[in-house]
Protein backbone atom coordinates (compact mmCIF):
# COMPACT_ATOMS: atom_id res chain seq x y z
CA UNK A 1 0.00 0.00 0.00
CA UNK A 2 2.64 2.76 -1.50
CA UNK A 3 -0.13 5.68 0.04
CA UNK A 4 -0.23 4.59 3.72
CA UNK A 5 3.97 4.26 3.54
CA UNK A 6 3.75 7.72 2.17
CA UNK A 7 1.84 8.82 4.92
CA UNK A 8 3.66 7.22 7.57
CA UNK A 9 6.86 9.28 6.22
CA UNK A 10 5.23 12.42 6.39
CA UNK A 11 4.18 11.64 9.60
CA UNK A 12 7.34 10.15 10.62
CA UNK A 13 9.06 13.65 9.54
CA UNK A 14 6.61 15.62 11.61
CA UNK A 15 7.29 14.53 14.64
CA UNK A 16 11.09 14.45 13.75
CA UNK A 17 10.87 18.18 13.14
CA UNK A 18 8.82 18.86 16.46
CA UNK A 19 11.96 16.49 17.88
CA UNK A 20 14.23 18.48 17.04
CA UNK A 21 11.83 22.06 17.68
CA UNK A 22 11.63 20.69 21.39
CA UNK A 23 15.18 19.13 21.71
CA UNK A 24 17.32 22.13 22.71
CA UNK A 25 18.03 22.82 26.37
CA UNK A 26 16.11 25.99 26.27
CA UNK A 27 12.55 24.80 25.49
CA UNK A 28 13.56 20.88 27.06
CA UNK A 29 11.39 21.00 30.28
CA UNK A 30 13.57 17.96 31.23
CA UNK A 31 16.44 20.80 32.23
CA UNK A 32 14.11 22.12 34.94
CA UNK A 33 15.17 18.68 36.33
CA UNK A 34 18.58 18.76 35.63
CA UNK A 35 18.92 22.22 37.62
CA UNK A 36 16.20 20.93 40.61
CA UNK A 37 19.17 17.82 40.13
CA UNK A 38 22.00 19.69 40.89
CA UNK A 39 20.65 21.96 43.97
CA UNK A 40 19.65 18.42 46.00
CA UNK A 41 22.96 16.73 45.19
CA UNK A 42 24.76 19.44 46.89
CA UNK A 43 21.44 19.81 49.73
CA UNK A 44 22.60 18.58 53.34
CA UNK A 45 20.16 15.86 54.60
CA UNK A 46 19.78 12.60 56.50
CA UNK A 47 21.48 11.98 60.18
CA UNK A 48 24.60 12.91 59.34
CA UNK A 49 23.68 16.34 57.45
CA UNK A 50 26.19 15.69 55.07
CA UNK A 51 25.72 16.11 50.90
CA UNK A 52 25.78 13.52 48.33
CA UNK A 53 28.92 14.88 47.23
CA UNK A 54 30.93 12.73 49.52
CA UNK A 55 29.18 10.08 47.18
CA UNK A 56 31.39 7.77 44.54
CA UNK A 57 29.36 7.04 41.19
CA UNK A 58 32.66 5.23 40.40
CA UNK A 59 35.18 7.39 39.40
CA UNK A 60 35.72 9.09 42.90
CA UNK A 61 33.78 11.09 45.35
CA UNK A 62 32.20 13.53 44.19
CA UNK A 63 33.47 13.22 40.17
CA UNK A 64 30.46 13.65 37.80
CA UNK A 65 31.55 14.49 34.74
CA UNK A 66 31.31 10.75 32.51
CA UNK A 67 30.20 8.83 35.52
CA UNK A 68 26.61 7.73 34.19
CA UNK A 69 28.55 6.61 30.96
CA UNK A 70 30.34 3.87 32.86
CA UNK A 71 26.90 2.84 34.44
CA UNK A 72 25.97 -0.08 36.22
CA UNK A 73 29.27 -0.87 37.34
CA UNK A 74 30.80 -2.82 40.45
CA UNK A 75 31.18 -1.22 43.72
CA UNK A 76 33.60 -2.59 46.07
CA UNK A 77 32.17 -1.20 48.98
CA UNK A 78 28.68 -2.37 48.63
CA UNK A 79 30.33 -5.22 46.45
CA UNK A 80 27.70 -5.32 44.24
CA UNK A 81 26.83 -3.71 40.61
CA UNK A 82 24.70 -0.85 40.34
CA UNK A 83 22.81 1.28 38.18
CA UNK A 84 22.89 4.66 38.88
CA UNK A 85 19.68 5.25 41.08
CA UNK A 86 20.60 2.01 43.14
CA UNK A 87 23.99 3.70 43.73
CA UNK A 88 22.39 7.11 44.94
CA UNK A 89 20.19 4.85 47.54
CA UNK A 90 23.19 3.33 48.66
CA UNK A 91 24.99 6.74 49.79
CA UNK A 92 21.67 8.39 50.50
CA UNK A 93 21.49 5.38 53.54
CA UNK A 94 25.66 5.00 53.61
CA UNK A 95 26.65 8.47 53.78
CA UNK A 96 23.69 10.73 54.34
CA UNK A 97 22.29 8.45 56.62
CA UNK A 98 18.89 9.36 55.66
CA UNK A 99 16.09 6.90 55.61
CA UNK A 100 15.18 6.58 52.33
CA UNK A 101 11.63 5.27 52.18
CA UNK A 102 10.35 8.44 51.30
CA UNK A 103 12.18 8.73 48.55
CA UNK A 104 11.89 5.31 47.01
CA UNK A 105 7.90 6.17 47.73
CA UNK A 106 8.70 9.33 45.52
CA UNK A 107 10.65 7.34 42.66
CA UNK A 108 8.06 8.41 39.87
CA UNK A 109 6.71 11.51 39.86
CA UNK A 110 3.29 12.48 39.33
CA UNK A 111 0.70 15.25 39.81
CA UNK A 112 1.33 17.10 42.70
CA UNK A 113 4.51 14.75 43.83
CA UNK A 114 8.07 15.73 42.97
CA UNK A 115 10.73 13.25 42.37
CA UNK A 116 14.01 13.56 43.92
CA UNK A 117 15.62 10.45 42.13
CA UNK A 118 14.05 11.50 38.78
CA UNK A 119 16.07 15.16 39.30
CA UNK A 120 19.46 13.54 40.69
CA UNK A 121 19.40 11.19 37.51
CA UNK A 122 18.88 14.31 35.02
CA UNK A 123 21.58 15.86 36.77
CA UNK A 124 24.39 13.33 36.86
CA UNK A 125 23.08 11.65 33.46
CA UNK A 126 23.88 15.36 31.98
CA UNK A 127 27.00 15.77 33.21
CA UNK A 128 27.76 12.66 30.89
CA UNK A 129 25.96 14.26 27.74
CA UNK A 130 27.88 13.76 24.65
CA UNK A 131 30.06 10.82 26.42
CA UNK A 132 30.03 7.70 24.63
CA UNK A 133 28.03 4.57 26.66
CA UNK A 134 30.96 2.68 28.34
CA UNK A 135 29.73 -0.41 29.20
CA UNK A 136 32.27 -1.98 32.67
CA UNK A 137 32.15 -5.64 31.84
CA UNK A 138 36.00 -6.51 33.54
CA UNK A 139 34.62 -7.70 36.90
CA UNK A 140 32.92 -10.84 37.04
CA UNK A 141 30.10 -9.86 38.73
CA UNK A 142 29.76 -7.33 36.01
CA UNK A 143 29.85 -9.78 32.82
CA UNK A 144 27.24 -11.68 35.32
CA UNK A 145 24.66 -8.84 35.09
CA UNK A 146 25.08 -8.42 31.26
CA UNK A 147 24.37 -12.45 30.86
CA UNK A 148 21.45 -12.20 33.07
CA UNK A 149 20.38 -9.29 31.83
CA UNK A 150 20.13 -10.82 27.99
CA UNK A 151 18.22 -14.03 29.49
CA UNK A 152 15.54 -11.75 30.85
CA UNK A 153 15.69 -10.15 27.45
CA UNK A 154 14.61 -13.18 26.11
CA UNK A 155 12.30 -14.75 28.91
CA UNK A 156 8.82 -15.40 28.10
CA UNK A 157 5.76 -15.31 30.72
CA UNK A 158 2.88 -13.55 31.95
CA UNK A 159 -0.90 -14.36 30.61
CA UNK A 160 0.47 -13.07 26.70
CA UNK A 161 3.74 -15.19 27.00
CA UNK A 162 5.76 -11.78 26.11
CA UNK A 163 9.01 -10.70 26.59
CA UNK A 164 11.24 -8.12 25.90
CA UNK A 165 12.24 -10.01 22.79
CA UNK A 166 8.62 -10.46 21.06
CA UNK A 167 8.38 -6.39 20.52
CA UNK A 168 12.87 -5.87 20.26
CA UNK A 169 13.79 -9.30 18.35
CA UNK A 170 13.43 -7.92 15.06
CA UNK A 171 14.58 -4.95 13.16
CA UNK A 172 12.02 -2.68 11.66
CA UNK A 173 8.83 -3.61 13.48
CA UNK A 174 5.70 -1.25 15.40
CA UNK A 175 3.63 -1.52 17.61
CA UNK A 176 0.17 0.17 16.14
CA UNK A 177 2.13 3.05 14.44
CA UNK A 178 5.18 2.95 17.09
CA UNK A 179 8.56 2.11 15.80
CA UNK A 180 10.18 -0.01 17.82
CA UNK A 181 13.90 -0.25 18.30
CA UNK A 182 15.76 -3.78 17.75
CA UNK A 183 17.76 -4.31 21.30
CA UNK A 184 18.56 -8.30 20.46
CA UNK A 185 21.85 -7.31 19.51
CA UNK A 186 24.05 -4.13 18.96
CA UNK A 187 23.59 -1.39 16.61
CA UNK A 188 22.16 1.74 15.94
CA UNK A 189 18.80 0.98 17.57
CA UNK A 190 20.53 0.12 20.54
CA UNK A 191 22.58 3.16 20.65
CA UNK A 192 20.08 5.32 19.97
CA UNK A 193 17.86 3.88 22.44
CA UNK A 194 20.10 3.99 24.96
CA UNK A 195 21.71 7.20 24.74
CA UNK A 196 18.37 8.94 25.05
CA UNK A 197 17.71 8.03 28.75
CA UNK A 198 16.99 9.45 30.91
CA UNK A 199 14.21 11.79 28.80
CA UNK A 200 11.07 14.21 28.95
CA UNK A 201 8.26 12.64 28.03
CA UNK A 202 5.74 15.35 27.39
CA UNK A 203 2.53 12.51 27.21
CA UNK A 204 3.18 12.48 30.76
CA UNK A 205 4.88 16.13 31.53
CA UNK A 206 7.69 14.10 33.36
CA UNK A 207 11.41 13.22 33.56
CA UNK A 208 11.90 9.72 33.43
CA UNK A 209 14.51 7.37 34.19
CA UNK A 210 15.23 3.98 33.35
CA UNK A 211 14.39 2.58 36.26
CA UNK A 212 10.21 3.97 35.38
CA UNK A 213 11.30 2.60 31.82
CA UNK A 214 11.80 -1.17 32.25
CA UNK A 215 9.01 -1.04 34.93
CA UNK A 216 6.66 0.37 31.93
CA UNK A 217 7.82 -2.55 29.86
CA UNK A 218 6.70 -5.25 32.44
CA UNK A 219 3.42 -3.75 32.88
CA UNK A 220 2.84 -4.24 29.11
CA UNK A 221 4.62 -6.88 29.09
CA UNK A 222 1.61 -8.49 31.47
CA UNK A 223 4.33 -9.32 34.13
CA UNK A 224 3.95 -7.97 37.75
CA UNK A 225 5.58 -4.94 38.97
CA UNK A 226 9.24 -5.21 39.46
CA UNK A 227 10.70 -3.67 42.31
CA UNK A 228 12.18 -0.81 42.05
CA UNK A 229 16.24 -0.64 42.10
CA UNK A 230 16.39 -4.43 42.13
CA UNK A 231 18.63 -6.76 40.42
CA UNK A 232 16.62 -7.41 37.41
CA UNK A 233 16.55 -3.99 36.17
CA UNK A 234 20.12 -3.57 36.95
CA UNK A 235 20.96 -6.51 34.92
CA UNK A 236 18.50 -5.61 31.76
CA UNK A 237 20.34 -2.12 31.73
CA UNK A 238 23.70 -3.86 32.02
CA UNK A 239 22.48 -5.68 29.02
CA UNK A 240 21.60 -3.30 26.83
CA UNK A 241 24.04 -0.70 27.69
CA UNK A 242 27.11 -3.94 26.54
CA UNK A 243 24.73 -4.08 23.08
CA UNK A 244 24.46 -0.09 23.15
CA UNK A 245 28.46 0.86 23.21
CA UNK A 246 29.83 3.38 21.58
CA UNK A 247 26.43 5.14 21.84
CA UNK A 248 26.62 8.76 22.05
CA UNK A 249 24.69 10.13 25.04
CA UNK A 250 22.40 13.45 24.63
CA UNK A 251 20.43 13.54 28.15
CA UNK A 252 18.12 14.23 28.93
CA UNK A 253 16.66 13.67 25.84
CA UNK A 254 12.46 14.27 24.91
CA UNK A 255 10.11 11.88 23.55
CA UNK A 256 6.32 12.09 22.83
CA UNK B 1 -12.31 -31.42 25.56
CA UNK B 2 -12.28 -32.08 21.52
CA UNK B 3 -8.50 -32.79 20.11
CA UNK B 4 -8.16 -32.41 15.83
CA UNK B 5 -7.36 -36.20 15.29
CA UNK B 6 -8.21 -35.99 11.88
CA UNK B 7 -5.58 -33.71 11.21
CA UNK B 8 -2.18 -34.75 11.36
CA UNK B 9 0.54 -31.88 13.19
CA UNK B 10 2.46 -31.11 10.78
CA UNK B 11 -0.60 -30.60 7.83
CA UNK B 12 -2.09 -28.38 10.48
CA UNK B 13 1.14 -26.23 11.06
CA UNK B 14 1.78 -26.03 7.31
CA UNK B 15 -1.65 -24.92 7.27
CA UNK B 16 -0.28 -21.05 8.24
CA UNK B 17 1.68 -21.26 4.75
CA UNK B 18 -0.75 -22.59 2.52
CA UNK B 19 -2.38 -19.94 2.54
CA UNK B 20 -2.71 -17.07 0.00
CA UNK B 21 -0.36 -13.63 -0.93
CA UNK B 22 0.24 -13.28 3.05
CA UNK B 23 3.88 -13.00 3.82
CA UNK B 24 4.64 -14.72 7.24
CA UNK B 25 6.86 -12.88 9.93
CA UNK B 26 9.84 -14.18 10.09
CA UNK B 27 9.96 -15.09 13.67
CA UNK B 28 5.91 -16.89 12.84
CA UNK B 29 6.80 -19.38 10.11
CA UNK B 30 5.53 -22.82 10.86
CA UNK B 31 8.72 -24.49 8.84
CA UNK B 32 10.36 -26.64 10.88
CA UNK B 33 13.56 -25.24 12.50
CA UNK B 34 16.78 -26.14 10.93
CA UNK B 35 18.41 -29.01 13.08
CA UNK B 36 21.37 -27.53 15.15
CA UNK B 37 24.84 -29.29 14.57
CA UNK B 38 26.41 -29.63 18.23
CA UNK B 39 28.63 -27.07 18.23
CA UNK B 40 27.13 -24.93 15.66
CA UNK B 41 26.31 -21.05 16.33
CA UNK B 42 23.09 -21.68 13.95
CA UNK B 43 20.69 -20.85 16.80
CA UNK B 44 22.18 -17.24 17.34
CA UNK B 45 21.07 -14.21 15.72
CA UNK B 46 23.73 -13.47 12.89
CA UNK B 47 23.78 -9.74 14.77
CA UNK B 48 25.06 -11.31 18.03
CA UNK B 49 27.85 -10.48 19.59
CA UNK B 50 30.60 -12.88 19.41
CA UNK B 51 30.98 -14.85 22.73
CA UNK B 52 33.36 -13.92 24.82
CA UNK B 53 34.77 -17.79 25.37
CA UNK B 54 35.20 -20.50 22.67
CA UNK B 55 32.08 -22.74 21.76
CA UNK B 56 33.00 -25.54 23.43
CA UNK B 57 28.93 -26.24 24.25
CA UNK B 58 27.61 -29.88 23.88
CA UNK B 59 24.06 -28.36 22.72
CA UNK B 60 23.17 -25.21 20.96
CA UNK B 61 21.42 -23.87 24.07
CA UNK B 62 25.02 -24.21 25.79
CA UNK B 63 26.19 -21.84 23.38
CA UNK B 64 23.99 -19.32 24.05
CA UNK B 65 23.44 -19.18 27.50
CA UNK B 66 26.33 -17.83 29.54
CA UNK B 67 24.65 -18.15 33.23
CA UNK B 68 22.49 -20.84 34.76
CA UNK B 69 18.77 -21.12 35.26
CA UNK B 70 19.13 -21.23 38.67
CA UNK B 71 21.47 -17.94 38.72
CA UNK B 72 18.66 -16.19 35.95
CA UNK B 73 15.51 -17.71 38.58
CA UNK B 74 17.29 -15.90 41.06
CA UNK B 75 17.18 -12.81 39.21
CA UNK B 76 14.03 -13.26 38.70
CA UNK B 77 12.66 -13.71 42.32
CA UNK B 78 15.34 -10.66 43.44
CA UNK B 79 13.09 -8.78 40.79
CA UNK B 80 8.98 -9.64 40.99
CA UNK B 81 9.48 -11.53 44.77
CA UNK B 82 7.68 -8.92 46.19
CA UNK B 83 4.44 -9.30 44.02
CA UNK B 84 1.46 -11.12 44.90
CA UNK B 85 1.42 -14.63 44.77
CA UNK B 86 -1.09 -14.97 41.80
CA UNK B 87 0.94 -12.45 39.98
CA UNK B 88 4.12 -14.38 40.72
CA UNK B 89 2.69 -17.81 39.66
CA UNK B 90 1.55 -15.99 35.99
CA UNK B 91 5.76 -15.84 34.89
CA UNK B 92 6.38 -19.61 36.19
CA UNK B 93 7.23 -20.87 32.79
CA UNK B 94 4.96 -23.67 31.73
CA UNK B 95 6.91 -26.51 29.84
CA UNK B 96 6.33 -25.02 26.53
CA UNK B 97 7.55 -21.69 27.80
CA UNK B 98 10.68 -23.22 29.26
CA UNK B 99 11.56 -24.87 25.54
CA UNK B 100 10.88 -21.68 23.98
CA UNK B 101 13.14 -19.68 26.48
CA UNK B 102 15.88 -22.16 26.14
CA UNK B 103 16.31 -22.07 22.47
CA UNK B 104 14.77 -18.59 22.35
CA UNK B 105 11.94 -19.49 20.33
CA UNK B 106 14.30 -21.07 17.49
CA UNK B 107 13.12 -24.74 18.77
CA UNK B 108 14.61 -28.09 16.84
CA UNK B 109 12.22 -30.41 14.84
CA UNK B 110 11.61 -32.67 17.59
CA UNK B 111 10.87 -30.41 20.63
CA UNK B 112 8.35 -28.05 18.12
CA UNK B 113 6.40 -31.57 17.67
CA UNK B 114 6.32 -31.90 21.46
CA UNK B 115 5.35 -28.54 21.64
CA UNK B 116 2.08 -28.97 19.21
CA UNK B 117 1.34 -31.91 20.56
CA UNK B 118 1.30 -30.76 23.99
CA UNK B 119 -0.78 -27.59 23.16
CA UNK B 120 -3.42 -29.14 20.88
CA UNK B 121 -4.69 -30.98 23.80
CA UNK B 122 -5.29 -27.69 25.44
CA UNK B 123 -7.67 -26.61 22.70
CA UNK B 124 -11.02 -26.20 23.73
CA UNK B 125 -13.81 -25.61 20.82
CA UNK B 126 -17.51 -24.38 21.35
CA UNK B 127 -19.72 -26.88 22.44
CA UNK B 128 -22.33 -25.36 19.85
CA UNK B 129 -19.86 -25.98 17.09
CA UNK B 130 -20.13 -22.39 15.96
CA UNK B 131 -16.80 -20.94 15.21
CA UNK B 132 -17.99 -17.68 14.13
CA UNK B 133 -19.78 -14.64 16.42
CA UNK B 134 -20.73 -11.42 16.12
CA UNK B 135 -18.12 -9.06 13.58
CA UNK B 136 -19.02 -5.71 14.84
CA UNK B 137 -17.86 -7.07 18.38
CA UNK B 138 -14.95 -8.66 16.81
CA UNK B 139 -14.14 -5.54 15.96
CA UNK B 140 -14.01 -3.65 18.96
CA UNK B 141 -12.17 -6.62 20.50
CA UNK B 142 -9.41 -6.61 18.10
CA UNK B 143 -8.85 -2.59 18.38
CA UNK B 144 -8.97 -2.84 22.16
CA UNK B 145 -5.42 -3.30 23.98
CA UNK B 146 -6.57 -3.09 27.51
CA UNK B 147 -6.47 -6.31 30.49
CA UNK B 148 -3.80 -7.67 32.17
CA UNK B 149 -1.30 -5.55 33.09
CA UNK B 150 -0.46 -4.57 36.48
CA UNK B 151 -2.29 -0.82 36.17
CA UNK B 152 -5.44 -2.59 35.12
CA UNK B 153 -8.93 -2.35 37.39
CA UNK B 154 -9.67 -5.70 38.76
CA UNK B 155 -13.33 -5.50 36.47
CA UNK B 156 -11.45 -4.53 33.48
CA UNK B 157 -12.29 -6.71 30.13
CA UNK B 158 -10.11 -7.91 28.20
CA UNK B 159 -9.18 -6.66 24.74
CA UNK B 160 -7.75 -9.10 22.02
CA UNK B 161 -5.33 -6.31 20.91
CA UNK B 162 -4.90 -7.55 17.64
CA UNK B 163 -4.22 -4.41 15.72
CA UNK B 164 -1.09 -3.75 17.74
CA UNK B 165 0.60 -6.94 15.83
CA UNK B 166 -1.68 -6.89 12.71
CA UNK B 167 -2.90 -5.10 9.95
CA UNK B 168 -6.90 -6.13 9.19
CA UNK B 169 -9.52 -3.80 8.14
CA UNK B 170 -8.17 -1.83 4.99
CA UNK B 171 -9.51 1.09 6.63
CA UNK B 172 -7.61 0.82 9.70
CA UNK B 173 -3.89 2.84 9.27
CA UNK B 174 -2.97 2.51 12.69
CA UNK B 175 -1.65 -0.98 12.95
CA UNK B 176 1.46 -2.85 13.79
CA UNK B 177 3.87 -5.33 11.76
CA UNK B 178 5.16 -8.07 14.50
CA UNK B 179 2.88 -10.40 12.87
CA UNK B 180 1.58 -10.72 9.15
CA UNK B 181 -1.40 -8.59 7.76
CA UNK B 182 -4.80 -10.20 8.47
CA UNK B 183 -6.28 -7.98 5.46
CA UNK B 184 -9.00 -10.11 3.26
CA UNK B 185 -8.30 -13.26 5.80
CA UNK B 186 -11.54 -15.30 5.22
CA UNK B 187 -12.08 -14.16 1.22
CA UNK B 188 -8.33 -15.02 0.60
CA UNK B 189 -9.15 -18.33 2.20
CA UNK B 190 -12.78 -19.14 0.65
CA UNK B 191 -14.16 -19.13 4.03
CA UNK B 192 -13.89 -23.10 4.24
CA UNK B 193 -14.51 -25.10 7.23
CA UNK B 194 -11.30 -25.91 7.99
CA UNK B 195 -9.60 -22.45 7.69
CA UNK B 196 -11.93 -21.62 10.06
CA UNK B 197 -10.80 -24.07 12.29
CA UNK B 198 -7.56 -23.92 11.62
CA UNK B 199 -7.90 -19.95 12.70
CA UNK B 200 -9.46 -20.64 16.23
CA UNK B 201 -6.84 -22.90 16.86
CA UNK B 202 -4.67 -20.24 16.13
CA UNK B 203 -6.14 -17.89 17.91
CA UNK B 204 -7.20 -20.31 20.85
CA UNK B 205 -3.81 -21.57 21.61
CA UNK B 206 -1.12 -20.39 19.24
CA UNK B 207 1.58 -22.48 20.47
CA UNK B 208 -0.70 -25.61 19.31
CA UNK B 209 0.02 -24.77 14.98
CA UNK B 210 3.27 -22.57 15.23
CA UNK B 211 5.93 -23.77 17.85
CA UNK B 212 7.45 -20.69 20.05
CA UNK B 213 4.72 -18.17 17.81
CA UNK B 214 5.22 -14.73 19.20
CA UNK B 215 1.51 -14.67 19.52
CA UNK B 216 -0.40 -14.86 23.14
CA UNK B 217 -2.47 -17.94 23.76
CA UNK B 218 -5.49 -16.31 23.86
CA UNK B 219 -7.62 -19.19 24.96
CA UNK B 220 -5.62 -21.72 26.74
CA UNK B 221 -4.53 -18.55 29.34
CA UNK B 222 -7.69 -17.34 29.65
CA UNK B 223 -7.65 -14.03 28.44
CA UNK B 224 -10.05 -13.78 26.07
CA UNK B 225 -13.78 -15.72 27.09
CA UNK B 226 -15.17 -17.96 24.32
CA UNK B 227 -17.75 -15.69 22.66
CA UNK B 228 -14.75 -13.05 22.29
CA UNK B 229 -12.76 -15.58 20.24
CA UNK B 230 -15.83 -16.56 18.00
CA UNK B 231 -17.01 -12.12 17.61
CA UNK B 232 -12.63 -12.00 16.50
CA UNK B 233 -13.30 -14.72 14.51
CA UNK B 234 -16.31 -13.40 12.73
CA UNK B 235 -14.25 -9.97 12.20
CA UNK B 236 -11.94 -12.55 9.93
CA UNK B 237 -14.26 -14.76 8.24
CA UNK B 238 -17.69 -12.51 7.64
CA UNK B 239 -17.63 -11.62 4.24
CA UNK B 240 -19.49 -8.38 5.29
CA UNK B 241 -16.56 -7.58 7.81
CA UNK B 242 -14.39 -5.06 6.52
CA UNK B 243 -11.51 -6.65 6.98
CA UNK B 244 -13.16 -8.42 3.86
CA UNK B 245 -13.87 -5.66 1.94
Amino acid sequence: MPFRVHAEDASEKEIERYRAMISDPMSNPGFLAVDRGEQLWASKRGSNNVSLEGCDLGLGAGKLDGAFAQLPRYFKDADRVMDLEQRLLWCMQNIQGLDTKDVVARRFSGPGRVSDMEDLVAFIANKSSGMAIEPQLKHPKEQEMAAVGEELFHRRGGVMDFSCSTCHGAEGKRIRLQGLPYLAGPGKDAQLTMASWPTYRVSQSALRTFQHRIWDCYRQQRWPAPEYGSEGITALTSYLNKIAAGGELVVPSIKR
Amino acid sequence: MTTLTKFSMLALALGALTCGPIAAHAADQAIPPKPVAATSKATEPTTKPAATKADAAATPSAAIHKVSAETVDAYVKATFGKAPEEWQQRIVPDDTMKACNKFRNEVPTDIAEAIMQREIKKVVFPADGKLLGDWKAGAKIANNGRGGQFSDKADTVNGGNCYACHQMAPSEVSFGTLGPSLTHYGKDRNYTEAEIKQAYTKIYNSQAVVPCSNMPRFGTNNFLTEQQIKDVMAFLFDPESPVNK
